[in-house]
């Protein structure tokens, strides 16, 4: 007993967790703020989220050790610093950008911040999961708050839909999850993805593993929206408030992705042939009706949900191949579409006319005369989206289907190659209406934090092929630490 | 050892019978209670059976949070129970059957249950010798020291719920007229009280 509270208390093992400490402490401390001070804090609380955000980034970038803590539940190692800041940095910026659509949408409810701090704290949590119950906790700390914010616009029926579709879905999917991870811990008797590879290497492979992992994943592809459990992506991207949706294609699908393959590589590296078929099946379905189903839409806010689940897919492609290199693609592939995903939604939420919001791509015909830089700086971004050399969506792509070949999965990227040529279809249409075509009315000028992120977003895609070589060294560093 | 027994067959049958008359009374708000009285019959064996913490577990969430709850939905909603209950007997038979296909299931369950022996020696957590420690203090030992870390996080979790419930649903409405003992109690006879002269044969 005194062996536990000893190493329950140390130091050493606390100052692991001091980002995940700030933002827990914070939220809370902004939560009273909130609650005592009414809504007209909300600017308050928005402010000093982002700072906190800023801090616990800060703070991963500083701080350079690592190693295990709680009983060896949490685990910060080079691949989660990464991580974490991939999703900080997308957290930070989507709420950045809802400033000005809370002022305008008389959106004031201080809630919302402290929801996306809550959620970003499951997201991190996940990333550092080390066995099955911190990361089922996490998941689910991100997962209800994320229903709340689906439907934190109340008095609208499709957010509330959206919310409601998101949660009854959801807990089905976390249901399956759970299961999977009962049935994995009833066959291995450990929960410790280490301690699960080591029962199960060398033994014969049993039934109830393979279905607790086939439960497990098909928990994982639903947080992802990968195919064939994307239902409730389109509408919930639709429904939910525009920052949300930015947030939602932002941040949580990195953490998801994060915690599959550290789970797939940590625990399941025994059983790798069994788990690669599954993630090359899902892999191909979300590519292909990621290209197919996005062609026909009209609302913007739903092709980025299809949009966002043919880039799943893509960087499943990478996890597919189960080797170093094709981590290391999923990584540069998380970070590019983060960066991509990020600077789209500063446009769409730059869609505004003078009586409000607009969502349908026809509203951006003849974009370019009305306001050249916006879309350039789209028309950047599609281009990258779409795959297009020398931007950085290229590179993104490159990296995962060189990783596939090397593994030998020539199907599989001749499929993706494919699906990607489909999926540019939709993409250069954009680019077309916003330069071929009658001019629309004019949107309201753009506020100036989206004008940040947009330029910030544009240039980073635009020239990543300067710094490609940086970024590969910091991610193959990340990769290598799964593989030790 | 006798007392064991009279007690035994005493919580169960009453457990039984209360069971029975769940699905039985007339009145939904009858069948809760006696639901009620099913999970704290319930709760006494799992006590009898020398697992404390389940037994008082399931007093706690379920007499205390869950019973309750669905008092509330019974006595709100408002639903026909009469429209629901019809036909009952025509159904009865295939309830019969099926609930007899569980009962064979659960018993062909427990006949041939085998604890995997590698599992056994592997177990994360194994569980300590009953004879020296109760079960709520072992659950107390771990919980509070190993499982601290996973203790706090359900407890984000619940605070999230929280928040997320009173967000969604919480309204303050402009015209509802709230206590507010503050100006109760500063209120004094000049404004509560106005003196009017009424002359005689003629109303206000």
């Amino acid at each position: 007993m005194q062996e536990t509270m000893q190493s329950v208390m140390s130091v050493q093992n606390l100052s692991l967790l001091v980002p995940e400490l700030w933002l827990s402490i914070g939220a809370m401390v902004l939560l009273m703020i909130g609650v005592f001070s009414g809504p007209k804090s909300t600017p308050h609380v928005t402010g000093l989220s982002i700072a906190l955000l800023v801090a616990a980034c800060a703070w991963l970038f500083m701080k350079e050790e690592g190693g295990l803590a709680m009983n060896g539940s949490f685990i910060l190692d080079p691949f989660a610093r990464l991580m974490k800041i991939i999703t900080l940095v997308g957290s930070t910026l989507a709420i950045a950008m809802s400033v000005n659509y809370i002022r305008r949408e008389n959106f004031e409810q201080f809630e919302f911040p402290v929801l996306v701090l809550t959620a970003t704290l499951g997201m991190m949590l996940m990333i550092s999961a080390n066995d099955l119950i911190s990361l089922y906790l996490g998941l689910e700390l991100q997962s209800l708050s994320l229903y709340v914010l689906a439907s934190i616009n109340r008095d609208s029926v499709r957010s509330t839909e959206a919310g409601l579709k998101y949660f009854v879905l959801g807990a089905l999917s976390s249901g399956m999850l759970l299961y999977g991870a009962s049935l994995i811990y009833g066959f291995t008797g450990q929960i410790g993805f280490a301690e699960i590879a080591q029962a199960i290497v060398g033994t014969d492979r049993s039934l109830g593993l393979i279905f607790g992992l086939v439960f497990l994943l098909a928990g994982f592809a639903f947080k992802i929206s990968a195919v064939p459990f994307h239902m409730w992506t389109p509408d919930v991207y639709e429904g939910a408030p525009t920052p949300v949706t930015a947030f939602f294609a932002a941040a949580p699908k990195i953490a998801a992705m994060a915690m599959l393959v550290r789970v797939v590589i940590g625990a399941f590296e025994p059983v790798t042939l069994d788990w690669q078929q599954i993630i090359v099946f899902i892999s191909i379905a979300s590519m292909v009706l990621g290209a197919f189903a996005a062609i026909g839409q009209s609302n913007i806010k739903r092709l980025m949900a299809y949009s966002s689940i043919g880039h799943m897919g893509f960087a499943l492609v990478g996890l597919a191949a189960g080797t170093q290199s094709g981590v290391n693609g999923v990584i540069i592939y998380l970070l590019i579409y983060m960066a991509m995903t990020v600077g789209t939604f500063a446009c769409i939420l730059a869609m505004r006319r003078k009586d409000g919001m607009v969502e349908e791509i026809s509203d951006l015909s003849g974009l370019a005369t009305t306001n050249p830089i916006m879309a350039l700086f789209l028309t950047i971004l599609m281009f990258s989206l779409a795959g297009i050399p020398p931007l950085a969506g290229f590179f993104a792509k490159y990296f995962v289907f060189v990783a596939a070949i090397e593994s030998g999965l020539y199907a599989l990227a001749i499929i993706g190659v494919l699906a990607s040529v489909v999926g540019a279809f939709y993409y250069l249409r954009i680019i077309k209406i916003m330069w071929f075509d009658e001019p629309a009315d004019e949107f309201v000028p753009m506020a100036i934090e989206l004008k940040v992120v947009l330029g910030a977003s544009g240039l980073f895609v635009a020239f990543y092929v300067f710094f490609a070589g940086l970024v590969s060294e910091v991610t193959a560093t990340a990769a290598a630490s799964l593989f030790l | 050892m006798i007392l064991t027994a009279i007690f035994f067959y005493l919580f169960s049958g009453i457990a039984i019978a209360s069971a029975f008359m769940v699905i039985s009374s007339r009145n939904p708000v009858h069948s809760v209670l006696f639901l009620i009285l099913a999970f704290v019959n319930a709760a006494c064996l799992f006590i009898m059976a020398g697992a404390e913490f389940l037994g008082l577990l399931l007093i706690v969430v379920y007499v205390g949070a869950v019973a309750v709850l669905f008092l509330f939905v019974v006595m709100m909603l408002d639903v026909d129970f009469a429209e629901l209950r019809r036909g009952y007997l025509q159904y009865m038979p295939v309830g019969a059957l099926v609930g007899l296909i569980v009962l064979a299931e659960l018993l062909m369950v427990v006949g041939g249950w085998v604890t995997s022996p590698t599992a056994t020696g592997s177990v994360a957590s194994p569980i300590p010798d009953m004879a020296d420690v109760s079960n709520i203090e072992a659950i107390g030992n771990v919980l509070y020291t190993r499982y601290v870390y996973f203790f706090q996080l359900a407890g984000l979790i619940l605070l999230v719920a929280m928040v997320g419930a009173i967000v969604l649903t919480l309204r303050h409405k402009e015209n509802v007229r709230r206590q507010d003992i503050n100006v109760q109690v500063a209120r004094d006879p000049k404004t509560a009280i106005e003196v009017r002269k009424v002359e005689s044969g003629k109303g206000i």
